[in-house]
């Protein structure tokens, strides 16, 4: 088989495709307000539960979500893991740590980093509170906050606050 | 076999540009409505399925995001195929059949105004000999049309009469895009765009989605008093490449109508996915409608309107609205993928 050509692994096919984006009147208003350094949530007319980031949906229910609720910039850290890889062009150096935060007030968690502490120190629990960027460098992105920062207090059970949470969304539950 | 019908159908205007909202804002008041116009809630749907395609958007998995507009607490049994939602509905009939579900929710829906759809189309063709060409799906569809034209099986006059019957139906359909009183003449006397077609014998770019809900005899005649019934579904595939099948028939139409006993009874009514007007010719034809006793694309069909991945199970719908209505017994409603009429679904429904 010495007459065999070597297998073809590339070639240049010249197509490129541009798209425009739409993120949905929720996910917008969101941005906006976090460009005036504001988290804006939105409560489930069903659930009562309050989504943040918004998505415009409820997702247990599938109902349109429409009412605002401005939140806090402090939470709870439900979950983490410390990461070992670094991040490119970011200034957190390994091994940081990036957590499921629920905000204050709200119902669903987000990831976002925390950092400005000793790592071992994060647990499940812990208090943070988020450390924005300059004002003059907002923009319509999750990135005005810098990182969340573990709070001088003692750490919760989740458990309790889940169900702390249940219980005050009731006043807004339609089943 | 177990008797399946279709009980509701909800599609929503069709428009250019649905502007602000993603796909989820989109699909969220279509499915409430076509849950509350039987009165069910989504506890009574047991599989859900859709259809989309990822590259309109240009975001992969973007499909998943939809889940949002579901109330998947707790989780549901759900799929998606990447293709016209006229699939999921196949899909969603075989778990019916398979005694998996009692109860099935379909959707589709699409966001075309976020690319430029005939561009994004040239992805399907072969990814090493066709697609580095970039053949669009206009310039593909017109290598079709002008096949059809010089094989003398149809003439630029018969198409000029698809696009004027299309506008013409369209004005009595409120979810209409494009619609209106033409003359075939008036037609005529544009220039080609790309030869030998016209602007008006291609679909229009739209964004929408639609929703439909499947069950099983019992079920049905719960939610709905005249339901729907699937009496027949078969589709069929060509081969892939263009140059290995005539562009002038479709055999996958004419299997697929066969199997699904599309001319076993009087069809009163048709609606057929012809993205390009002679397609609609070429369909025709290979079902065996007559146009004297079938009404055919009384919607206005997809020249009306062309929601790219809910556009077939449109078609389903707007047959299947007609016999819940009482305005028809029995149709037939095609649906089709891939370029130049590559792949081809008939279902046959019946009050």
């Amino acid at each position: 088989m010495s007459d065999e050509k070597p297998m073809v692994e590339g070639f240049e096919a010249p197509i490129s495709l541009h798209y425009t984006f739409a993120a949905g009147h929720a996910i917008s208003k969101f941005l906006h307000s976090i460009k005036e350094g504001k988290i804006v949530g939105q409560r489930s007319p069903k659930t009562g539960k309050v989504i943040v980031p918004p998505r415009g949906s409820c997702p247990e229910t599938g109902v349109p979500t429409t009412e605002e609720v401005t939140l806090p910039d402090t939470g709870t850290v439900i979950t983490f893991t410390v990461i070992h890889i670094p991040i490119p062009n970011n200034p957190i150096k390994p091994p940081f740590i990036v957590a499921n935060i629920c905000l204050d007030e709200s119902d669903q968690t987000f990831i976002h980093l925390v950092s400005d502490c000793k790592n071992e120190e994060v647990q499940i629990g812990t208090r943070v509170k988020a450390v924005w960027k300059d004002p003059a460098e907002w923009d319509y992105s999750m990135d005005n906050i810098k990182y969340f920062k573990p709070l001088d207090e003692a750490p919760v059970d989740i458990e309790k606050l889940k169900a702390e949470r249940l219980k005050a969304v009731e006043k807004y539950r339609h089943a | 076999m177990r008797e399946v019908a279709i009980i509701s159908y909800v599609q929503t205007p069709m428009r250019r540009d649905a502007g602000a909202n993603n796909d989820v804002e989109m699909l969220m008041p279509t499915l409430q409505e076509a849950l509350s116009n039987v009165g069910m809630t989504h506890k009574d749907i047991d599989f859900t399925c859709s259809g989309s395609c990822d590259y309109l958007g240009g975001a992969a998995f973007a499909f998943v995001s939809a889940v949002d507009a579901l109330g998947a607490v707790p989780a549901i049994a759900e799929s998606h195929v990447e293709m016209d939602a006229a699939w999921a509905l196949y899909e969603a009939w075989l778990k019916i059949q398979c005694g998996k579900a009692d109860t099935a929710l379909v959707y589709g829906f699409g966001k075309s105004s976020h690319a430029n759809l005939p561009n994004v189309l040239s992805l399907q063709m072969d990814p090493y000999s066709v697609q580095p060409l970039w053949p669009d799906s206009i310039s593909m569809a017109a290598l079709q049309a002008r096949a059809l034209l010089e094989s003398g099986k149809c003439s630029e006059r018969d198409m000029a009469e698809v696009v004027a019957n299309s506008r013409r139906n369209a004005k009595s359909n409120p979810k209409a895009q494009l619609k209106g009183d033409f003359t075939v003449d008036q037609l005529l006397r544009e220039p080609t765009f790309v030869s030998p077609l016209r602007k008006h014998d291609c679909c229009p770019i739209t964004d929408g989605a639609s929703v439909m809900i499947l069950a099983v005899r019992e079920k049905a005649e719960k939610f709905c008093k005249r339901p729907a019934f699937i009496t027949g579904i078969d589709h069929r595939i060509d081969a892939h490449g263009l140059g290995l099948r005539d562009l002038t028939v479709s055999e996958s139409t004419r299997i697929a109508g066969e199997k699904a006993g599309a001319n076993k009874g009087p069809i009163d009514v048709a609606e057929l996915y012809a993205p390009f007007s002679h397609q609609e010719l070429i369909l025709r034809d290979a079902l065996g409608l007559d146009a004297t006793k079938t009404k055919i694309n009384p919607s206005g069909g997809a020249l009306a309107g062309h929601v790219f991945m809910a556009c077939g199970l449109d078609r389903i719908g707007a047959v299947a609205t007609r016999i819940i209505n009482g305005e028809a017994n029995r149709g037939v409603a095609h649906a089709t993928s891939g370029p130049c009429l590559q792949q081809n679904l008939v279902a046959v429904l019946e009050g």
